[in-house]
């Protein structure tokens, strides 16, 4: 009875993938953390510190001050681009050419490059040339490379800009997916506008809303060509992301044990707090969440059923 | 509680090229059930639709006791409507289900918990109140959704669209019969769009046939069965559907390729028509008939499907259990004169047949 034998060789189609996330991903992130634990001088010359560059990058004023200033930006980023993109979506045409006319439009920043995006923000901001940047001069004084209240919202203005599509195209997928039925019901029911968004097109955005938060939190909070490119992080530190001020130490001043450290915390981070947010949002979602009638009861309520209907005709032909 | 009237309402979508909906003119009368009874895409849901005021006819008016309410909104008509699979607001418990269509009609909180008490009574889902309309099974679900229409006051009709298409095989009979409990406890005028014969022929008092926009035929399951006055009719309904056979008429007698088939009652009926007779009604005979040959026989238990040729036609015979004939050989069947009809080139019934006297062979 040797029929049951096992052929495991299908493991070996797995290995393309195994080598290329481990150069790709796996040994990158380990010489990173070789680094963040090492103090290295030279080829011939290393001293292991333990977490001394994880505490030192825990106190650094300054990487406290571009997480704060990081968080602030992420947040603002979802409170402006959700509401508005789905706002956007909704504004969309349903059906025919104008439908696909208006998904072209929208989508139009989505694929630009992040360089391109911040080189056009950063000539369209210039108070002197910029297109942008002469108009609001015309009503209030405005210039990034001065004020930092100009840098940030300028900065705020071109993200919402490049990506609000994104939650725009996803939000927009989700209300399409939403059978006629339930606005007809709605209709049916009297429900207003208000209604309709709140109890039938936003329960059933719920997933969609959470992967565009997900995204736009993650990207935003690793944001980094676009304000490089337009404000350069200024003015002072402005405008400084955690990507910018990272890159800073790592390659401007070649500090790589604490930028190895930097590194692994933000990657960390980031990785937490999505995992966070995703189990939070999921939570009314978990199995047992709320009580189920039990089984006996609803037997005997079947048996009453089985009763005969013919007084239906009687009543009927009365 | 109302009585619905339809005055030649017909419906396009595409701004006249072609009709979702041919002209109708019909009376809903109060307190019966209805059912429209078709295949996909012959127009039920867009006639069910215009009477719940979800579309506007484009030609036509609708008037709900003798009122025109062509132009009415939805929300202002007092129709329930249950769609194909359960429509409900998944955030909300069943009882904040109910309570909405009251809450946006601005009604007294007392009122409201009082109506949807009643009603949740009337329905039987008391002890589900409290739960997320997800976590029942979807014979409920459905039974919460029709709850929402009738939470209302002075409900003019429920339309119901393929109640039945999304719930578990073993609870569709259970869904059903609640729901004609319910029409009986209610007296409320009652639509229901199907394409499920059986479904349609026990639910309703009177089933309309609808075939590409229009109505064929209105009657009982009965008249439907015995009476087919138009060719789908006979097709749709039954199962299997009726035989047909492409027939010369000359003088009232119909011939097929130049055979003899049988003659119909009404005189003077000539040119090219279709016979058609229902599989109940072909019957063994000794003495005078069409001979066929056995191609095949089913045994249904209950019945038997006997499989005919003969020439260039088949025919399909439903006989009683004990009916005996050799598969290969040959049997004579004959057919009931009241059950045979002819149909014009309209596919409308036309006249009864009565077999041929001298055999036909």
């Amino acid at each position: 009875m040797d029929a049951k034998k096992k052929n495991n060789k299908a493991w070996f189609l797995v290995l393309p993938v195994v080598f290329v996330v481990a150069f790709t991903a796996i040994i990158p992130l380990m010489a990173v953390a070789n680094y963040s634990l090492q103090d290295i001088q030279g080829a011939d010359n290393r001293i292991f510190v333990g977490l001394d560059f994880f505490k030192r990058v825990a106190t650094d004023p300054n990487i406290q001050d571009a997480f704060a200033r990081n968080l602030t930006l992420s947040m603002q980023v979802l409170l402006i681009q959700i509401p508005l993109g789905i706002f956007l979506a909704r504004l969309m045409p349903k059906s025919g050419w104008k439908a696909s006319a208006a998904l072209v439009v929208v989508a139009i920043p989505l694929i630009i490059p992040w360089n391109v995006v911040g080189t056009t923000w950063r000539i369209f901001t210039r108070s002197d040339i910029g297109l942008g940047g002469v108009l609001v001069n015309k009503f209030t004084e405005y210039n990034l490379s001065e004020s930092t209240f100009d840098a940030w919202v300028t900065i705020l203005v071109m993200d919402t800009w490049h990506w609000t599509p994104l939650v725009t195209l996803l939000v927009y997928a989700g209300l399409r997916s939403i059978p006629q039925a339930y606005y007809q019901a709605a209709a049916i029911d009297g429900a207003s506008a208000l209604a309709v968004f709140r109890f039938v097109e936003l329960p059933k955005l719920k997933r969609v809303l959470m992967i565009a938060l997900l995204l736009r939190f993650m990207d935003s909070f690793m944001m980094y060509t676009e304000p490089f490119v337009v404000t350069g992080g200024g003015p002072g530190s402005s405008t400084q992301t955690l990507s910018i001020l990272l890159t800073t130490i790592a390659i401007g001043q070649f500090d790589i044990g604490v930028a190895g450290a930097f590194s692994l915390m933000y990657f960390l981070f980031i990785q937490i707090f999505s995992f966070l947010f995703f189990t939070v949002l999921t939570l009314d979602e978990r199995p047992g969440a709320t009580k189920v009638t039990p089984k006996d009861k609803r037997k005997s309520r079947e048996e009453k059923e089985e009763q005969p209907v013919n007084s239906k005709l009687k009543k009927v032909l009365k | 509680m109302a009585e619905i009237r339809l005055e030649g309402v017909a419906h396009s979508y595409d701004g006249g090229k072609t009709y979702a909906l041919n002209p109708i003119t019909m009376t809903w009368e109060d307190g019966r059930a209805y059912a429209l009874l078709g295949p996909s895409g012959c127009g039920k849901t867009t006639l069910l639709n215009i009477i719940s005021g979800l579309l506007k006819p484009s030609e036509g008016k609708v008037f709900i006791d003798g009122k025109d309410v062509t132009d009415v909104i939805t929300d202002n008509r007092n129709i329930a409507q249950v769609f194909q699979f359960p429509v409900l607001y998944d955030t909300m418990s069943v009882r904040k289900n109910l309570e909405f269509p009251l809450k946006n009609r601005k009604v007294s909180r007392a009122k409201i918990t009082e109506r949807v008490n009643e009603i949740a009574e009337l329905l039987g889902i008391e002890d589900d109140l409290d739960s997320k309309p997800s976590k029942l099974r979807s014979d409920l679900q459905q039974i919460v959704s029709l709850g929402r229409g009738l939470v209302r006051e002075d409900v003019s009709a429920i339309l119901f669209d393929e109640p039945l298409t999304v719930i578990d095989q073993n609870f569709k009979w259970t869904l059903r019969n609640r729901l004609k409990r319910l029409h009986v406890a209610t007296g409320v005028t009652v639509v229901y769009v199907t394409h499920d014969q059986t479904e349609a022929l026990t639910f309703a008092d009177e089933v309309l046939v609808m075939n590409k926009g229009s109505l064929v035929q209105a009657g009982t399951a009965e008249s439907l069965f015995l009476e087919p006055q138009h060719e789908f009719v006979g097709y749709f309904i039954g199962s299997p559907g009726m035989n047909f056979l492409d027939v010369e008429a000359n003088s009232s007698l119909l011939t097929h390729n130049g055979r003899e088939i049988g003659k119909a009652s009404k005189a003077g009926l000539n040119g090219t028509h279709r016979f058609g007779v229902r599989p109940e009604f072909l019957i063994p005979s000794t003495k005078s008939g069409l001979e066929f040959k056995v191609d095949r026989i089913e045994d249904r238990g209950v019945f038997k499907l006997v499989h005919l040729s003969k020439d260039d036609f088949k025919f399909i015979a439903k006989t009683e259990e004990s009916y005996e004939a050799k598969v290969g050989g040959k049997a004579t069947f004959s057919f009931d004169p009241k059950r045979a009809f002819v149909y014009d080139m309209n596919q409308m019934a036309v006249s009864t047949v009565s077999p041929s006297s001298e055999g036909g062979n």
